[in-house]
């Protein structure tokens, strides 16, 4: 129990330094690789709740793509931070006001909530005990059963974003040099192959 | 079981496998079957109306609670169909024009409609937020489909970046409601909720906060006032058919999606969100009728005019009574039909093959093209409010419901934020018909204009006579969101 704690503030503790890290880095490439770390320590907090599947998700989708995403766009636009941050001391007051109500709104609205005794009831309802059947396993069974209405609309929103990024980005170039494999296949040795007579000592 | 789901959802289905099949049409026939593939497209929501029209498909909930089908759903679906096929019918002859005829086009407003039918049938917070997002994705990329003009990435960009910031409200939102009560099924939430104030409790705090999280998101989808900055920019940046598009069509669905939620799931707070939505209602009204005055740009004009009307319906959610959804229902079918055929016109207004948009160039429209200055008056007319035509009615049944349910303020307020906006509606009126001409617009129209301008005058101005369907239809769609 001791050792779980521990390691769920270690966990917790390199996350908000991490996030912390990744608004204050003067490099945006530092930061996205601080964002990498806040994902694999947020990952590793999914993995103490024994929620493995998402753990793993966190790692593939977060890490694996997006990040690395964000590390090309970082490098490839070549972003001038200094002049991002112009604007950072005159909406300070505005920004940081804004935010200081909304935070004493939230802080309000929870130290006027009482946490009802048998939260921990409710909130397992929908979730199999982990001795019976695992994360993932749980996931699955309801993913293409009870949740397959919103599981084919996700797949109509992806069908819409893939057409939306081809719309607005293909562009049709005059002159391109394309490649038709069946003109590469249906050459004949007569036209690709010429032969030469060379005669020996002279070059050609 | 699951044939049941399936055929409660057969229209929504069917326009899902349609979209795609038109997509691999498109994809393999290149760019030149964009027209054609309009013209399915239009046929597939003539189908999918058929479908819900004629169809007997049973009610109640389906796939767990996720979807539902139901008088009211029904009634709007048949609405946003209407407006949605309208709008590509309007679509194709323009983007011909423009070369910019592309096949994506009628598909991806094909996938809006889904996306639109799909929150209408929305029971849960998770499917709302799909439909949602599968509606604000295609119309962002539609948005900005001119790319290489300005204005048209410019609209694009801002509807995107405020929609997605708005879907994190929604989210956010969903999530303390989830919080507070314990379920995203909206009857469960009702449920729940009416139990917990039956036992002399009051709502907590943070379940208010959500509610007001999903109210601003959704009043930004339907760009109410405080949440409608982006409106007069998207209106005035993308292609003027997307323009008409999403001045109709999403709006009705947002709409709907707003009743429902407000009155099933949150029934029991009407207090709580009763103050909301008579503010959002006011504030819309208000800026709808001044922000509009000084619009050079039609296009912008009418931006200012469909916030204004977004208020005046909203004026029917606040009674929240049965009378006021009632109204709304009416409003919103008289407004697709006002809205659909003043963008005919404004379509129609090319000269020497470009389009023009300021309302200077409406001067004298009177002597050169008569029909369409007589039937823009007619539209106008309507939209002021002036009996008998349509417009009038929808006006009138939300204020009646409104003062019925003792919002007389909001009503007489309403009544005159409508008089101020009758002033640059007339002017538009006054300009076509008092002003000299300069140059004349192209002609002919076009075909197709000419069945939409035909069809929506027709409808504005014997409203009076052939009402009836449409009243019952309403009463209802509207019994059906209250027994429920």
């Amino acid at each position: 129990m001791i050792i779980q704690a521990l390691v769920f503030y270690v966990f917790a503790a390199v996350t908000i330094a991490a996030g912390l890290m990744v608004i204050t880095a003067r490099n945006p490439v530092h930061s996205v690789l601080f964002l990498i770390l806040a994902f694999f320590n947020a990952a590793g907090l999914f993995v103490l709740m024994g929620a493995e599947f998402l753990a793993m998700i966190l790692v593939v989708v977060y890490v694996g793509a997006v990040a690395v995403l964000f590390l090309f766009v970082v490098m490839m636009l070549d972003i001038n931070v200094e002049k991002a941050r112009q604007g950072f001391k005159k909406y300070l007051f505005i920004g940081g006001a804004v935010g200081l109500v909304l935070l004493v709104e939230l802080v309000l609205i929870l130290s006027s909530t009482v946490v009802s005794t048998d939260v921990s009831v409710v909130a397992s309802v929908p979730i199999p005990s982990l001795d019976e059947v695992h994360n993932t396993r749980a996931l699955g069974q309801v993913l293409y059963t009870k949740y397959v209405y919103l599981f084919e609309a996700s797949g109509m929103i992806l069908l819409v974003a893939m057409i939306g990024a081809i719309v607005l980005t293909l562009r049709k170039r005059e002159g391109v040099r394309r490649q038709v494999i069946a003109d590469q296949v249906n050459r004949s040795r007569e036209e690709a192959v010429e032969i030469k007579k060379v005669s020996s000592g002279s070059g050609i | 079981m699951i044939t049941t789901d399936l055929t409660m959802a057969l229209p929504e289905i069917f326009l899902a496998c349609a979209a795609t099949t038109l997509l691999l049409f498109g994809a393999f026939r290149g760019e030149q079957g964009a027209s054609f593939i309009s013209a399915l497209s239009v046929a597939v929501l003539a189908i999918a109306f058929g479908l819900i029209f004629l169809g007997n498909r049973p009610e109640g909930v389906a796939f767990g609670g996720l979807f539902v089908v139901d008088a009211y759903g029904d009634y709007m679906k048949l609405v946003v169909l209407v407006a949605a096929g309208f709008g590509i019918l309007m679509t194709q002859r323009f983007i011909e024009r423009e070369g910019m005829d592309r096949f994506e086009i009628p598909v991806l407003m094909v996938l809006a409609t889904l996306g639109m039918l799909m929150m209408i049938s929305a029971n849960d917070l998770m499917s709302l937020y799909v439909g949602l997002e599968l509606q604000s994705l295609s119309l962002y990329v539609i948005a900005a489909i001119r790319r290489e003009n300005l204005k048209s990435s410019e609209a694009g960009l801002k509807y995107f970046v405020l929609g997605a910031l708005s879907s994190g409200m929604l989210l956010y939102g969903s999530s303390m409601v989830y919080g507070f009560t314990g379920a995203t099924d909206f009857a469960v939430i009702g449920e729940n909720l009416s139990v917990a104030l039956s036992t002399g409790g009051v709502p907590e705090i943070g379940l208010i906060v959500g509610l007001v999280f999903i109210c601003a998101a959704i009043a930004f989808k339907i760009s109410a006032v405080p949440f409608h900055m982006w409106t007069p920019d998207v209106y005035e940046g993308a292609p003027t058919p997307v323009t008409a598009f999403f001045a109709s069509a999403p709006k009705v669905a947002g709409i709907t999606l707003f009743a429902r939620i407000l009155s099933d799931p949150f029934g029991s707070l009407v207090g709580e969100w009763q103050q909301i939505i008579v503010f959002v209602a006011l504030a819309s009204m208000i800026l709808g009728s001044l922000a509009a005055i000084k619009q050079t740009n039609i296009k912008r004009l009418m931006a200012y005019s469909s916030i204004g009307n977004i208020g005046y319906a909203l004026v029917g959610l606040a009674a929240g009574t049965q009378a006021g959804i009632e109204g709304l229902l009416i409003y919103m079918t008289i407004y697709i039909f006002m809205n659909m055929g003043t963008f005919a016109c404004i379509l129609s207004m090319r000269q020497k093959g470009t389009m023009v948009e300021s309302i200077e160039d409406l001067k004298g429209l009177s002597k050169t093209s008569p029909l369409m200055a007589f039937a823009l008056t007619v539209f106008m007319f309507s939209m002021a409010g002036i009996p008998p035509l349509a417009g009038f009615f929808g006006k009138y049944v939300v204020f009646a419901a409104a003062v019925d349910a003792g919002l007389t303020t909001l009503a007489v307020i309403g009544v005159l934020t409508s008089v101020i906006g009758a002033f640059y509606y007339l002017r538009i009126i006054k300009v076509m018909y008092f002003d000299e001409p300069t140059a004349s617009f192209d002609k002919p129209i076009g075909g197709e204009m000419t069945l939409v301008l035909t069809v929506s005058s027709v409808f504005i101005v014997f409203f009076i006579l052939f009402s009836s369907p449409i009243m019952d239809g309403a009463a209802l769609a509207a019994s059906a969101l209250f027994a429920g």
